[in-house]
């Protein structure tokens, strides 16, 4: 009789057991970190810009969680346009279950299609106890968290060439104005001091972005970014007569105003890290470092380095950030599974395996930095870290893709009129409010 | 008997009638049958596309608010779609014309030459690249860097090879250690100076690895004393490798500036000029006495001639419809020529034998004969130019982009390139249908006119 009912019991463990993993691929969610295989069979399909290396890296990661979980994976690169691809292939009935979103806007606007599945419990609780809460704002919408930030992008980095400025007897500077005066320098030793990428707007508004929010603070990049603060407001104005300091300083800017105009970002790259060094600095984001290393053969750490964005007007020093977050579609096939991604991409030991690879910043505060294969990203995902709650994103990542977006449009072509001709800041503001309010309006 | 005639002979012409009728209407049954398969593909394709952009046009960018008319006005108060519209103007008076008479004076002289085939084949070839690699080949022979572009290369080269460049183009005077500009883009001192001194000149901006071979410390020339009435001194480049130097004096490693043009100027009047030697040093020897500026003219310092700004904003539109005749070139080339073979030998004959010469065949013979061909050539081209897009859309950088508009890539911007406001987009492109429309019905009605 006891015999009986435990064999009894044993089959109905059995039963409920495969009936629990029956549910776990039809409904619930699952742990990913057993190492189970317990989603063997099933396929994730990811959506994300990346190609190249960047892809390479990650299919490194999303390899690690096919280990782990027996789910195997896809990775489909979207090109540029992440939201007409991923818009298409859900009307197609063709739905990617994960999607890397590079910008905050596209979050959005997916959040508000509803097209967004909630986050899991699991990983809800993971990015509030690993994250800083910038990271949880940026991927919520309306409360509602949708959005994981895997990788993460530094963009308060100025890169300069050490020779150079050994060469004119500067240090690294501490502030804006010491940038400019050590800038001066290097243009007396007779090399240009920057090398600025105006033909392609967006590194203009990241400049812009550094120096409005080291001085206008974090409060007023916010409001400006949702556009409840008008672009005509003196801070605006100050920032672009800061800004025009620099950029209307022949000595300053490399090839002068005309010069900066003519030369994209791999040129702005070149023009210091290249065989013929013609400036001494360049600013943008931590990927300089993958261009010098990868096209010029710079070794990073001692050929190319960094200083911070310095603090302007005695603000606290910027930290400009960009990021690609994970969301969970609906109408994906194996939504669960996608899920189940989601969590592992959470976990520290995920992001481990890029950032051994190297181009790759972690957002997740756990993550070890001995893991980061070179000092200088290191110290770059250091400083991220430890800027905590006062990362700022990309702001013009998050307005309207007509203002912040466009080529030869908005704010980037009016950025560009005003490093041709910075004598009028007043008037530039003016501009970027007309192109703000008719792009916010739409 | 006559009505019964009648009768008789009635029924067969009725009938006859009836049946003509009935066939009549069988045709044409048959007729729409056959013309229905291409009637509902023009309808799916071109009819309601077209009437969907016009009912388009009035919604806002979201698609559900009717606004009526506004997308149009809001078309016409933006700066960049009256520039669109501008150059496409330029573009339809300019690029036609230009391919149709090009093409005309090639097919008239590939004629007499030996390799025709050849010839034309060559010219043709261009048609065989996609605009897109086209356009990606001219931004680069049009890029300004004469390291990149082609043509400022040949511009660059063939200027320097008339006018020598200077040998301090960087160079420049800190402010406020004894040098003010001069007219020309040089430096003058901005003290007086007289016989018996001896003035340090220092420059910064140039970099070690640009200056001459053989250039020396100026240390010692600066301290040497200045001989009665002589006026000596040092250009030097008043910056220390590594830092430590103090501005305006000449410290023990600045390097002296060789070869720089000096000038002694009296009442606005240059009296004595010379050169520096290696170590930046420089004498005029038996000046008058008297107060005299020393003056670094600015030949030492022009720029390097840096070329044309073929893609900056005066330029870029003529710069487009460069690489536009380049690929339509042969095309309205074989066009004409084909043209001109079937052109009757014997008007022309005549026309030699009366003793007219070449020029005159050409104007009162061969191009009256070949209207016909060249309107339509021309005709083409028109409709051709007003759709034009990957060229400007690939060549135009980011900052002129708004400057090389056309209406066509104005369309796409607004609608789809970031814009997303497909209700003025769509208005847009019913304004390049209504400009598209009258060069199309022209087309047609000569089709017609030619078929009669």
């Amino acid at each position: 009789m006891m015999r009986r009912r435990t064999t009894l019991l044993t089959g109905c463990t059995a039963l409920a057991l495969a009936l629990g993993a029956t549910a776990c691929s039809g409904g619930g969610p699952v742990s990913a970190g057993g190492g189970d295989k317990a989603l063997n069979g099933q396929t994730v399909t990811v959506a994300g810009v990346w190609s190249g290396s960047e892809q390479k890296n990650f299919q490194k990661v999303l390899d690690a969680f096919t280990e782990k979980t027996g789910a195997r994976t896809r990775f489909v690169s979207t090109g540029d346009n992440v939201s007409t691809v991923v818009g298409s292939k859900i009307e197609g009935g063709n739905a990617p279950d994960v999607v890397m979103v590079p910008q905050v806007g596209v979050l959005q606007q997916f959040a508000e299609n509803g097209w967004l599945k909630p986050l899991s419990g699991t990983t809800r609780k993971a990015v509030d106890a690993n994250y800083a809460t910038v990271w949880k704002d940026y991927g919520s919408v309306d409360g509602t968290l949708y959005g994981l930030y895997f990788k993460a992008a530094h963009k308060s980095t100025v890169w300069y060439s050490p020779e150079a400025l050994d060469t004119a007897g500067v240090e690294p500077p501490k502030s804006y104005d010491e940038m400019l005066k050590a800038g001066r320098t290097v243009s007396d030793s007779g090399l240009a001091a920057f090398s600025v990428a105006g033909q392609d707007g967006w590194t203009l508004t990241d400049w812009f972005e550094n120096v409005y929010l080291s001085q206008a603070g974090p409060e007023k990049y916010d409001a400006l970014a949702a556009h409840e603060l008008k672009w005509t407001d003196g801070s605006v104005v100050d920032a672009l007569t800061t800004l025009g300091e620099l950029f209307g300083d022949k000595r300053l800017l490399e090839g002068g105003s005309k010069g900066a105009l003519n030369t994209d970002f791999p040129g702005s790259v070149e023009k210091v890290f290249g065989p013929e060094p013609e400036a001494g600095m360049v600013y943008e984001g931590d990927f300089v470092a993958g261009v010098a290393k990868d096209q010029f053969g710079r070794k990073i750490g001692e050929d190319a380095n960094f200083f911070p964005f310095p603090p302007v007007d005695g603000g606290k020093a910027p930290v400009v950030s960009g990021g690609d977050a994970a969301v969970v579609l609906k109408d994906g096939k194996n939504t669960d599974a996608g899920m189940a991604l989601l969590e592992y991409l959470a976990t520290p030991e995920a992001a481990a395996v890029w950032a051994e690879a190297g181009g790759f910043l972690s957002p997740n505060k756990k993550v070890d930095p001995a893991a980061y294969g070179d000092d200088v990203t290191r110290t770059t995902a250091e400083s991220l870290i430890a800027a905590g709650d006062s990362v700022r994103f990309d702001m013009s990542d998050q307005a309207p893709a007509a203002f912040g977006g466009t080529k030869g449009a908005g704010e980037w072509k009016i950025l560009q009129d005003f490093l041709r001709d910075p004598s009028d800041p007043k008037g530039t503001a003016a501009q970027l409010e007309a192109a703000a309010a008719k792009a916010y309006k739409g | 008997m006559t009505a019964t005639a009648t009768e008789v002979a009635a029924p067969p012409a009725a009938e006859a009638a009836a049946r003509r009728r009935r066939a009549r209407r069988r045709g044409r049954t048959v007729a729409l049958l056959f013309v229905f398969p291409a009637l509902l593909l023009l309808g799916a394709l071109v009819v309601y596309p077209v009437l969907f952009s016009v009912g388009r046009s009035l919604f806002d960018a979201s698609g559900t608010r009717f606004v009526g008319g506004q997308n149009y006005t809001e078309m016409f108060r933006d700066p960049a779609t009256l520039k669109a519209v501008r150059n496409t103007a330029i573009w339809v008076v300019v690029a036609p014309a230009l391919l149709t008479g090009l093409g005309l004076i090639l097919a008239v002289l590939v004629e007499k030459v030996r390799w025709a085939t050849a010839f034309k084949l060559l010219l043709f070839m261009p048609m065989a690249v996609s605009f897109l690699a086209a356009g990606i080949i001219f931004r680069l022979a049009y890029d300004e860097d004469p390291d990149k572009g082609v043509l400022n290369a040949a511009v660059v080269g063939v200027h320097d090879a008339f006018q020598g460049s200077s040998a301090y183009p960087t160079a420049r005077a800190r402010d406020g250690q004894g040098l003010g500009e001069a007219a020309g883009g040089g430096y003058r001192t901005s003290t007086a100076v007289s016989p018996g001194d001896t003035v340090a000149l220092g420059l910064v901006g140039v970099a070690p690895k640009d200056l001459p071979a053989g250039a020396r410390p100026a240390r010692t020339a600066a301290g040497r004393e200045a001989a009665p009435g002589e006026l000596r001194g040092v250009v030097y480049l008043d910056f220390t490798r590594g830092g430590g130097g103090e501005p305006g004096r000449v410290d023990p490693e600045e390097s002296g500036l060789p070869r720089m043009t000096v000038e002694a100027v009296r009442d606005g009047r240059t009296v004595a000029s010379t050169t520096t030697a290696a170590d930046g040093s420089f004498r005029f020897a038996d000046l008058a006495d008297g107060s005299y500026t020393v003056v670094l003219p600015g030949s030492n310092f022009a720029a390097p001639y840096d070329g044309v700004s073929w893609l900056g904003p005066a330029l870029v539109t003529p710069a487009i419809i460069g690489a536009y005749l380049w690929i339509w070139t042969g095309f309205a080339m074989v066009l004409i020529g084909a043209g001109l073979s079937t052109l009757p030998r014997d008007t022309l004959e005549a026309a030699r034998m009366d003793g007219a010469n070449e020029w005159q065949v050409f104007r009162r013979i061969t191009v009256p004969l070949l209207a016909p061909v060249l309107t339509v050539v021309f005709v083409t081209l028109v409709i051709n130019v007003m759709k034009v897009f990957d060229l400007v859309y690939v060549i135009a950088p980011g900052p002129v982009q708004e400057d090389a508009t056309v209406l066509a890539t104005q369309m796409w911007l607004v609608s789809f390139g970031g814009g997303n406001n497909q209700g003025l987009g769509s208005a847009l492109g019913v304004l390049l249908l209504l400009l598209v429309i009258p060069a199309m019905v022209f087309n047609v009605r000569r089709f017609r006119g030619s078929q009669r």
